[in-house]
């Protein structure tokens, strides 16, 4: 066991230092113009070293380096300590850039890749359906294809940033004769156009990350599939595997147990600082045991992924043991607050966030709950974890003959 | 990085477990779990010829001088196959000895336990659950006198470490005058316990370091329990799931159930994750001191608490063979019960983790 990075490592770390100090935040000539223009600068400059965009190729827009974990590792540490930005947050990044550059057209990479990671064009996910959670299989959304066109009806639900987005990646029924899964293909939908409705979809947080979205006649052309014509439901397992995977973060938790000390420190229960208090000062402990084991289990899956070994049933754990870390820590901010635990939540507040005020704190006791659903809630990962990792049968097996 | 074990640490493991499949399979466990003793000394000594008793003390004195996790590592194997040895008393009692020994004490008692020719073990506990060297109360000059609890092995044991007022050690030899043992009836069967009693008994004292070396020896026992409950814990999930797909109801596996498939993956969340705490805890002994003991405490009240209630879900996963003294969860239910208690409570070690904060 050795948890130092190694002196080639330590030594890339010095570059990468090296390399924020001269160019994060933009000065001189890099600091004129707009901030979007700097930004791009910036990231063109970071590309161009080969810190960003690594897994992409260069025709691309990438600077397509060698998979280096611990190198991506070095990287993401030294980005956030100089509060320097890396590639574009969000889906299209997460999600869609790695689905395309493993099943994508040629010019589907072209037109897409480039803009995505240059954050000139923003992503949706049009998956989950009113009667499609977590039998997403089902959905009903329909493609027709009418001369050169798809023409798409339906709706989909719990579409995070449609209202920001200029595009969508869709499952969408094109094969309604074909069995269940073969009957669903993978589109890409221009967002600005007539017939698609975005309406915001109010959490119960007040807040409205989420979206519905109507389609009435909207059009897409007939290349914009990726993958064939009903080999959706393959081609959108390869990004669900990607947002699992980023989802298990160690790193916001301890941030926000952190902030739960602190916060701890500020509030009184009895009279005294609530981190006086024994049954507090244990809970937080218990909590860090979790947090300590993810993130040390995080360690183990990153050595494995060195040594090109799996990770077993562990890999599959990440979401919803972070997931139950989520809610652990809810609930002991709820008791750490007291009476001020009945606040209206704050504003929206990302995991990892600072957690200054009584009402961010009520916001993650409710957001916490949103976290267990999204991208599979954990009951259908516990079935993923018993059927995949335990090897335990499935018990929808019966639903791939339909 | 290469946070993992090491090909040698594997082999090890590979080895300790190939010998007890061999040596204490089932029956054998059984037998010297119904047993009144419940000491096996050829099973002992034969652990004892694979290097096990002295892997983490000085090469001079027969040991192997390798690290704390190469300890631990042998610990979770112990665990998961729930061996009826004192390794884990005798290991802390050489640490003792390898620490805080003159060097003449070290070459008088060491190689016989680095052999596991002689047994040792160590006796911390005082009245009112007293197990940190800041708790101790009983004291010695040339003689001690008092009691000290929950001492494993005290009936087979040639050689105690005794914690002494002020975080002190010394040693009593069991010829010694004055001792006198009393058998205490515990759940766990493999690990037996006793309350020694010491009248005018004389006792020599570890005087080359202070509390810190009692310190270690505690956390270096806290790690050593917690690799124990990962490999009891990571065994209970194994026999769960094995159980679930063998045993039919219904006309099916019992496994195909959705609520006991749920509950076997909530073990096993509960699991597997706190391998790789125990692993840096043990890591953190020899590697990262400042952080060595509150790590210590944290992955012996996770693990503790995170085994004993995967021994209750195993339980309730086997159905009424779970509760019955012939099915074999028991066995490691009541060693879950044991590892919480060694050297403190998940309490007493999450307000020292809180402690050592400065919370």
């Amino acid at each position: 066991m050795d948890l130092s990075y190694g002196k080639e490592f330590e030594a890339f770390r010095g570059e990468v230092k090296a390399f924020l100090k001269a160019s994060w935040p933009p000065s001189g000539a890099a600091g004129q113009g707009s901030k979007d223009e700097q930004l791009r600068r910036f990231r063109e400059l970071a590309i161009s070293k080969g810190y960003l965009g690594r897994s992409i190729p260069k025709k691309y827009g990438g600077s397509e380096q060698a998979p280096d974990p611990l190198r991506g590792q070095v990287i993401q540490e030294e980005f956030a300590a100089a509060g320097a930005p890396m590639e574009p947050r969000g889906i299209g990044m997460m999600m869609l850039v790695p689905t395309l550059l493993d099943r994508g057209e040629e010019w589907q990479k072209d037109k897409f890749v480039r803009a995505t990671l240059m954050g000139e064009i923003a992503w949706c996910q049009g998956y989950s359906e009113p009667g499609s959670g977590s039998d997403l299989a089902s959905l009903k959304t329909r493609g027709e294809l009418v001369g050169d066109e798809w023409v798409i009806n339906g709706q989909k639900i719990w579409t995070s940033s449609a209202h920001e987005a200029d595009f969508m990646f869709c499952l969408v029924r094109t094969e309604p004769n074909e069995k269940k899964h073969a009957g669903i293909s993978y589109l890409l939908i221009d967002m600005k156009q007539p017939g698609i409705d975005v309406r915001p979809l109010r959490e119960m947080t007040g807040g409205a990350m989420f979206n519905e979205v109507f389609f009435n006649k909207v059009k897409t052309p007939k290349d914009w599939i990726v993958g064939k014509r009903g080999e959706g439901w393959l081609v959108s397992r390869t990004t669900l595997k990607h947002e699992r995977n980023s989802i298990g973060n160690a790193g916001q938790m301890t941030a926000l147990l952190d902030a739960l000390v602190a916060t701890a420190k500020r509030r009184k229960i009895d009279g005294r600082p609530a981190i006086a208090d024994p049954e507090i000062r244990r809970r937080l402990v218990e909590v860090e045991g979790y947090i300590r084991a993810h993130q040390y289990s995080g360690f183990l899956q990153m050595t494995k992924d060195l040594k090109k070994e799996s990770p077993g049933v562990m890999g599959l754990m990440n979401k919803v043991n972070s997931t139950h870390i989520g809610h652990r820590i809810a609930k002991l901010a709820m008791e750490i607050l007291g009476d001020d635990g009945s606040v209206a939540p704050g504003e929206r507040n990302l995991m990892g966030a600072e957690m200054d005020s009584d009402s961010t704190w009520t916001n993650y006791y409710m957001a916490t709950v949103g976290i267990a659903i999204a991208g599979g809630t954990a009951n259908v990962q516990r079935n993923v974890i018993a059927e995949r990792g335990l090897g335990l049968p499935r018990d929808t097996a019966a639903d791939r003959s339909k | 990085m290469d946070f993992d074990l090491s090909d040698e640490q594997r082999m090890l493991q590979q080895t300790v477990k190939q010998f007890l499949d061999n040596e204490c399979p089932m029956a054998k466990l059984r037998q010297l779990f119904d047993d009144e003793v419940g000491f096996d000394p050829v099973l002992w000594k034969g652990l004892a010829e694979l290097g096990v008793a002295g892997i983490h003390l000085p090469a001079e004195y027969g040991g192997s001088e390798l690290e704390i996790l190469d300890l631990a590592v042998v610990a979770e194997i112990l665990g998961a196959h729930a061996t009826p040895v004192p390794f884990f008393s005798h290991a802390l009692a050489g640490l003792a000895i390898s620490l805080a020994g003159s060097e003449a004490q070290k070459k008088r008692w060491l190689p016989a336990l680095a052999s596991g020719e002689r047994v040792a073990t160590i006796a911390f506990s005082e009245a009112d659950d007293a197990w940190l060297p800041e708790q101790w109360k009983l004291a010695a000059g040339a003689t001690l006198s008092g009691a000290k609890e929950r001492v494993e092995a005290a009936e087979h044991a040639d050689l105690f470490v005794v914690g002494l007022a002020g975080g002190k050690l010394g040693v009593v030899d069991r010829s010694a005058k004055g001792i006198e043992i009393q058998r205490v009836e515990t759940a766990d069967r493999t690990r037996r316990l006793g309350r020694v009693h010491f009248e005018e008994t004389p006792v020599e004292i570890l005087g080359a370091a202070g509390i810190e070396a009692a310190r270690r020896v505690c956390d270096v026992g806290l790690v050593l329990l917690a690799a124990d409950a990962f490999g009891g814990a990571d065994k209970l999930v194994a026999t769960s799931v094995a159980y679930a797909k063998n045993r039919e109801q219904f006309g099916v596996i019992i496994g195909s159930f959705q609520a006991l498939k749920h509950q076997l993956a909530e073990m096993a969340i509960e699991t597997e994750p706190s391998r790789a705490l125990y692993w840096y805890a043990a890591h953190a002994q020899d590697h990262a001191p400042a952080e060595a003991s509150r790590i210590a405490s944290i992955a012996k009240s996770h693990l503790c608490e995170r085994y004993s209630q995967v021994a209750r879900d195993a339980t309730e996963a086997h159905g009424g063979i779970g509760y019955t003294w012939e099915g074999d969860v028991q066995i490691w239910f009541k060693r879950a019960m044991f590892d919480r208690v060694m050297l403190g409570t998940p309490r007493v070690h999450k307000n020292r983790a809180a402690d050592l904060a400065g919370w």
